[in-house]
């Protein structure tokens, strides 16, 4: 009886303090479903879910604070991944938070622009390049689209230009395979 | 001797319609009139623009210089001038625009000055980047710089070295009549390709249905002062692949991902190596090349072809016919669709096919797939396009790329064989495309996220950096009062009262110094009028005092 107790008792030690060890050891920096999350989410920086970036709406989607469906650049295949990633049903995109638009960089209209500084300022990327009274322009490679340049912008300036389909950005469409032969059923 | 070959896996045997263009010689397409020659005609990055419009420009100058590593020169094809560097519809599926330099032939074909490169006395590194300026890409269809091709890298030498004549596809013959014509010149190319990559072992594989050109090839392989194989493989599609040649001739399987070079092999084509030879033995930069046009035309035949020539230009010379449904550029394996016929000849072009009803029937419509298997057994690659089928049209693209989707090599067995007519490749084309732009996406959020963390950083780093600077400034101000030695000792009251008092001193006597003075150079009597007025009010002030006293008085 004693002797059973004691090996319980020197089991439990034991495997407490390799528990008690292994957490300090292997602690995990961060909160890795967040950061997961936030793999998926497009990185647009734009604040349409609600929440001052991408990584803040992550970590509010792991605490169960935040609805998965607040994305529109990620649309509604960014949905389906984080309900996938997350285990629960995709829903469509709430409509509260905007819509999927066609993919666009921001443009400065150089004649316009008085130099003022306010949209770099609001850029979430560093994307606007120019000082206080020079003109600005924006860098189209690192803009994100989120359009949070324009509201700032004393004189309107700024346009959205959605990004056209060139030689290098061209890929192959979804075939197209015609399921009836129109012909042949009129003859 | 003969060399014991090896057999890839799958493959098929459609029809090989070479015999209607192969029997004519080689005819020089006439000079155009207008020449169109895109920048972007390799794959890497496009050649910048060197030339200006209204330029005049030879035969053979530098257009369009090479934009980094991967990337290759473009010059101009005869002399002219230059009309435009605009947007011009370009020979690929997609029929977009891109930017190309248009040249107006002025008929004197008038080359630059240019000589023979002693390429043995040259750096490889240097004699590379003359090729790369030469504009010598693969003309097998890849179009990848060749200079890329010929640096053996890490390892110092590449041990095999596999020049690909095989030319599978059906109606193509430009290789064929290449190697029956100007089988010397290509070895002259090998020659410089094999002391570049410092191989031992020099193959050649020809497919034997095509017999003139391996006894060509032999008769100029006897001639090398190196041995030079000459093998004669069995015609089979895909057989002109270059990973499928390489196993066909060694019985080595490049593995998925990597290069052939990673297991000692570098395969040209056999169009490669001959635009090798004109650079390197003549200084001519790759401005021509070898067109089959075939199919559909009265006269069908191979081109020594203009790089910017239209094409509709060489379909004439052949005689175009009526009841023509479409032209492919390549063959009806892979070729892909042109959307007009204004398009220029480019790199690439290794055939113009004119298709007809009667050549070309058109596909009965798809049905569904029964799952036979029939594409797995035809496909080269040993995947399972069945699967890739029904993972690239659910979009489950993680599924397919499982299943060594980029191992597909797009030739089109499996859409040949296919008993429901489902156009196979068109779907892995598909695939490939979106996950490539998924590729493209994610790499973008990736930066997206690096520079909005960095802006979060920076803007946390410019509080604490301002904060930090307004405390030092303090910090300072109050050591440089402890240090001033009359301050030293007396209280901060007494400091701060020298100080303003100081102040005041400076302010007034910079006060006086600016101050105008209408008492200096005075005459004796205005001086005296002044001593006078001065003696009054003394006179007063004391007047003034005195009543107080003569009150207290009385």
């Amino acid at each position: 009886m004693l002797t059973a107790i004691g090996v319980m008792v020197a089991i439990a030690v034991v495997t407490g303090l390799v528990l008690g060890w292994s957490a300090i050891r292997f602690k995990v920096e961060g909160n890795p479903l967040a950061e997961k999350i936030d793999a998926i989410l497009p990185q647009t920086q734009c604040g349409q879910c609600g929440f001052p970036g991408c990584k803040p709406y992550a970590e509010a989607i792991a605490k169960g604070e935040a609805d998965i469906n607040q994305c529109p650049p990620g649309g509604e295949e960014g949905v389906k991944k984080l309900a996938e990633l997350l285990g629960v049903e995709p829903k469509p995109l709430d409509e509260a938070h905007g819509t999927p638009k066609p993919k666009s960089v921001a443009f400065i209209d150089e004649n316009t622009c008085i130099g003022c500084t306010l949209c770099i300022q609001a850029c979430p990327v560093d994307a606007i390049s120019g000082a206080a009274k020079q003109m600005h322009t924006i860098i189209a490679a690192e803009c994100t689209g989120c359009e949070l340049c324009l509201p700032p912008c004393p004189v309107d300036c700024i346009t959205m230009v959605p990004i056209a389909e060139d030689l290098p950005h061209w890929k192959w469409k979804h075939p197209v395979v015609m399921l009836k032969q129109v012909e042949e059923e009129h003859a | 001797m003969s060399r014991e070959l090896f057999k890839f896996k799958g493959g098929v045997h459609p029809p090989g319609h070479k015999s209607e263009s192969n029997s004519r010689p080689i005819h020089a397409a006439p000079l155009p009139k207008k020449l169109v020659i895109p920048l972007r005609q390799h794959i890497g990055n496009p050649a910048k623009p060197v030339v200006e419009v209204g330029e005049r420009v030879k035969k053979g100058q530098l257009i369009g210089e090479a934009d980094g590593y991967i990337s290759c020169a473009v010059h101009a094809s005869s002399s002219g001038t230059v009309t435009a560097i605009d947007m011009q519809t370009m020979p690929h599926a997609s029929g977009l625009p891109d930017l190309c330099i248009t040249i107006e032939t002025d008929g004197r074909d008038e080359w630059i000055a240019h000589a023979p490169l002693d390429y043995r006395a040259m750096v490889p590194a240097e004699l590379r980047m003359r090729l790369r300026d030469m504009g010598i890409a693969g003309l097998g269809g890849a179009v990848f710089p060749s200079a890329v091709k010929l640096d053996p890298g890490a390892a110092q030498a590449c041990p095999t070295l596999i020049i690909n004549g095989g030319e599978c596809e059906p109606w193509i013959t430009c290789d064929d009549v290449l190697m029956r014509h100007r089988a010397d010149e290509i070895l002259q190319g090998v020659t410089v390709m094999r002391h570049l990559l410092g191989s031992t072992e020099i193959l050649v594989g020809i497919e034997d249905n095509k017999p003139e050109a391996v006894a060509a090839m032999q008769a100029a392989a006897a001639k090398m002062d190196f041995a030079v194989e000459v093998v004669a493989v069995p015609a089979r599609y895909p057989g002109g692949g270059a990973k499928q040649m390489i196993e066909t001739l060694t019985g080595k399987q490049v593995p998925s991902g990597k290069l052939s070079t990673d297991i000692g092999i570098q395969v040209f084509n056999v169009g490669t190596t001959y635009a090798l030879a004109r650079a390197v033995h003549h200084g001519e930069p790759l401005i021509s090349r070898l067109v089959t046009v075939t199919g559909h035309v009265l006269r069908p035949q191979n081109f020594e072809v203009l790089i910017g020539t239209p094409m509709h230009t060489l379909i004439t010379l052949a005689g175009d016919r009526d009841g023509t449904t479409g032209v492919l550029m390549g063959g009806p394996m892979m070729g892909v669709p042109m959307p007009d016929l204004e398009v220029p000849v480019v790199k690439a072009t290794n055939c113009i096919l004119v298709k007809s009803n009667e050549l070309f029937p058109p596909l009965p419509r798809a049905l569904p797939c029964i799952r036979c298997t029939r594409c797995a057994d035809a496909c080269p690659a040993e995947l399972q396009p069945q699967e890739l089928f029904r993972f690239a049209k659910a979009g489950d693209f993680g599924r397919a790329q499982e299943y060594h989707l980029f191992d597909c090599i797009e030739c089109g067995c499996c859409s040949y064989v296919c008993p429901s007519h489902i156009p196979l490749v068109d779907y892995y084309r598909y695939a490939k495309g979106e996950i490539w732009a998924r590729e493209k996406e994610k790499r973008a959020a990736d930066l997206a996220r690096e520079r909005h963390e960095f802006r979060l950083f920076r803007l946390e780093r410019e509080k604490k950096e301002k904060a930090e600077k307004l405390a030092a400034k303090a910090q300072a101000k109050r050591a440089e009062l402890a240090a001033d030695p009359s301050a030293s000792g007396a209280p901060d009251a007494d400091a701060k009262k020298a100080l303003i008092a100081a102040a005041l001193a400076r302010a007034q006597a910079k006060k006086a110094e600016v101050a105008p003075k209408n008492v200096d150079h005075l005459t004796p009597e205005q001086q005296h009028s002044i001593e006078e007025i001065e003696a009054r009010r003394a006179k007063i002030r004391e007047l003034a005092h005195q009543p107080l006293e003569s009150e207290e008085k009385p």
